[in-house]
């Protein structure tokens, strides 16, 4: 084992500033400091406090990863200032380093942010057991361990916040649910002592600020402080949808189906034919760059697509290894 | 030096809706002494949308894929990012899950295949960066881009999640920082451009399920590069190169923008460097004109 040495560098930070009761825009500060390998981004918010401005103002409590109040982000990056260690920022992004909120947006005053919009999704997805609980059981309600390990990691979600707002949908789309809200309504669709499978799941099946609006971009799992992974947990309940019954036919939903037949008929797929099956008749609105795409040679006929070599194969496979309905 | 070869498992994109990636390729790996088996038994990798459907079929589906690679003895190179994570999430989960990897297995035995684990999934991209190296690349180039600021597009699925991606390289992507695309269009001779969209979405995958959300995704992606003082855009995706070339028009509507640049395939980018021929890369099939040469 190496001895662990502490070594110090010069990082200069950009640290956003701003009051909404008296300031019209925010703006931001430099800060050059001292950082040693021992510390973790926390203990900068807390020096540039004790050491140079008071009225710096920023969210921390229990400075061991289990509160979730500190998250703020670095260079852009979601991350929970008491669990990232300064070294690792510095090796990601260098020693310039720029401090913000979470969402430059929902800034109240500094680091801290409004957010009533986390919360107000959160409550959304009824974050709790909904169960008819027999006032005098006759024996205990136990969960196995293996009912308990289909939480997989959702549980250990802290609510910081780090992944809502680093995901592109959210700042796009204001009725989004968000990753860390569906990851809650995994925790409880999966958890063996709830019933509330309908109502829980067909809220989140509502098309707008529904489960079928996430771009697949994988950022939220990228900063999850807790390796919750929200996206696996947004695909498990795509699935429960489907396994359940819930699954209605829409463009969402006819999409993914979609591919199964695509498949089962050429191997490769057959790109309008999977755009017609999940449009429908909506397909008229993509004629005009369809068009223009067949003129530059981009759209194959039908009856010039290339098929997979040995489709029997895949035929077979299909037939044999498909799990869902719809 | 050894020729290299690769299973290339072409993605369908590169069959339909961009014929120049496909042709493109084949060109780049020519110039680079690279040799390609094409994996025509391959089937769609599901898109990162099967799974929402049928898990289990999606798995079989690319296992089915990479046993094809496995039996060639070769590693499998993707030109999709969509593509390379499918497949190598599948061979993530399969090479750490035994039961698993045994369940798929039955249903391959079927048809008288079998997924061992012993191909790795490498995007080209980071094949000719790992294989060739970018020096020997800049040696390579004939015709250095040196008038162009070229806007990297990194693509999420190549970046993200960096954890099973960095599996298939040797030098680890960093997601907030990649250097990957940038080294590339420096080997080439080009100046790389600097913006914060880079490593961003592109929409691609909702472009049914919420076309709003879809296109202000590629609106922004497109303006950012434009207000890098981009010349044109480089990327290693047909999907986000399917994006930002022909729905140029949603994208200004939806961010309210007039929005538009150039787009070319990594594999474009790097053919032009070493000499291949408009027609060799397909320069014809795009929709936003590649007016620059």
């Amino acid at each position: 084992m190496s001895t662990h040495k502490i070594t110090t560098q010069k990082v200069n930070f950009k640290v956003f500033r701003f009051n909404a009761d008296e300031d019209y825009l925010p703006y931001y500060e430099d800060y050059n400091m001292d950082i040693t390998s021992e510390e973790v981004v926390l203990d900068v918010l807390n020096r540039i406090k004790w050491d140079h401005d008071g009225s710096f103002s920023y969210r921390r409590s229990c400075r061991h990863g289990i509160c979730g109040a500190c998250a703020i982000k670095v260079n852009g990056r979601s991350t929970l200032a008491c669990k990232e260690r300064m070294n690792d920022m510095i090796e990601l992004f260098g020693n310039e380093l720029t401090l913000e909120p979470l969402s430059i947006k929902r800034a109240v005053k500094d680091l801290i942010i409004d957010k009533g919009d986390f919360w107000e999704k959160h409550d959304a997805i009824h974050p709790y057991l909904i169960s008819d609980v027999q006032e005098h059981p006759e024996h205990e309600h136990l969960v196995t361990p293996e009912e308990a390990e289909r939480l997989l990691e959702a549980d250990l979600c802290i609510q910081c916040g780090a992944c809502h707002y680093a995901c592109p949908v959210v700042e796009i789309n204001e009725d989004f649910f968000g990753p860390a809200a569906f990851a809650k309504a995994y925790r409880f669709e999966a958890d063996v002592r709830d019933d509330a499978l309908d109502k829980r799941l067909l809220n989140l099946h509502e098309e707008k600020q529904g489960l079928w609006d996430c771009v697949k971009c994988y950022e939220c799992a990228e900063v999850c402080p807790k390796d919750v992974n929200p996206i696996d947990k947004i695909t498990k309940l795509h699935q429960m949808l489907f396994k359940e019954g819930i699954a209605t036919s829409n463009v969402a939903t006819r999409h993914a189906v979609g591919f199964k037949h695509s498949i089962a008929r050429n191997g490769i797929l057959d790109e309008g034919g999977l755009v017609l099956y999940s449009e429908g008749l909506g397909i008229v609105k993509h004629v005009p760059v369809a068009l223009r795409m067949f003129v530059k040679g981009k759209i194959v006929p039908p009856w010039a697509l290339t098929k997979s070599k040995n489709l029997d194969e895949i035929k077979k496979l299909v037939k044999s290894s498909s799990t869902a309905k719809f | 030096m050894k020729k290299l070869k690769y299973a290339l498992f072409t993605g369908c994109t590169a069959k339909q809706s961009t014929p120049e990636q496909y042709m493109s390729t084949f060109a780049v790996a020519e110039k680079l002494g690279i040799e390609l088996v094409e994996l025509v038994e391959a089937s769609c990798c599901g898109a990162s949308h099967l799974q929402d459907y049928d898990d289990f079929l999606s798995l079989v589906l690319n296992a089915r894929n990479i046993a094809y690679a496995e039996k060639h003895g070769l590693t499998m190179v993707t030109i999709c990012n969509t593509c390379q994570l499918n497949t190598a999430m599948t061979k993530h989960r399969l090479d750490n899950n035994h039961e698993l990897k045994e369940k798929v297995n039955e249903k391959l035995k079927e048809i008288g295949l079998e997924y061992k684990g012993t191909s790795n999934i490498i995007h080209f991209l980071y094949a000719i960066i790992d294989d060739i190296g970018l020096d020997k690349i800049k040696e390579m180039v004939v015709t250095p881009l040196s008038q162009f600021n070229i806007a990297p597009f990194y693509g999420c699925h190549n970046i993200r999640p960096s954890e099973l991606q960095n599996e298939s390289h040797k030098k680890a992507e960093n997601p907030y920082n990649p250097t990957s695309l940038d080294d590339l269009i420096i080997a080439c001779g080009g100046v790389s451009v600097d913006y914060k969209e880079k490593n961003k979405c592109c929409g691609f995958h909702v472009e049914l399920q919420a076309p709003r959300t879809a296109s202000i995704l590629t609106g922004n992606a497109i303006a950012g590069a434009m207000d890098g003082n981009a010349d044109w855009m480089v990327t290693p995706c047909p999907l986000c190169h399917l994006k930002l070339d022909t729905q140029t028009h949603h994208a200004s509507v939806a961010i309210g923008r007039e929005v538009k640049l150039p787009v070319l395939h990594m594999q474009q980018m790097l053919g032009l460097a070493l000499g291949c021929t408009h027609e060799q890369l397909g320069l014809k099939h795009h929709l936003t004109k590649v007016d620059f040469i």
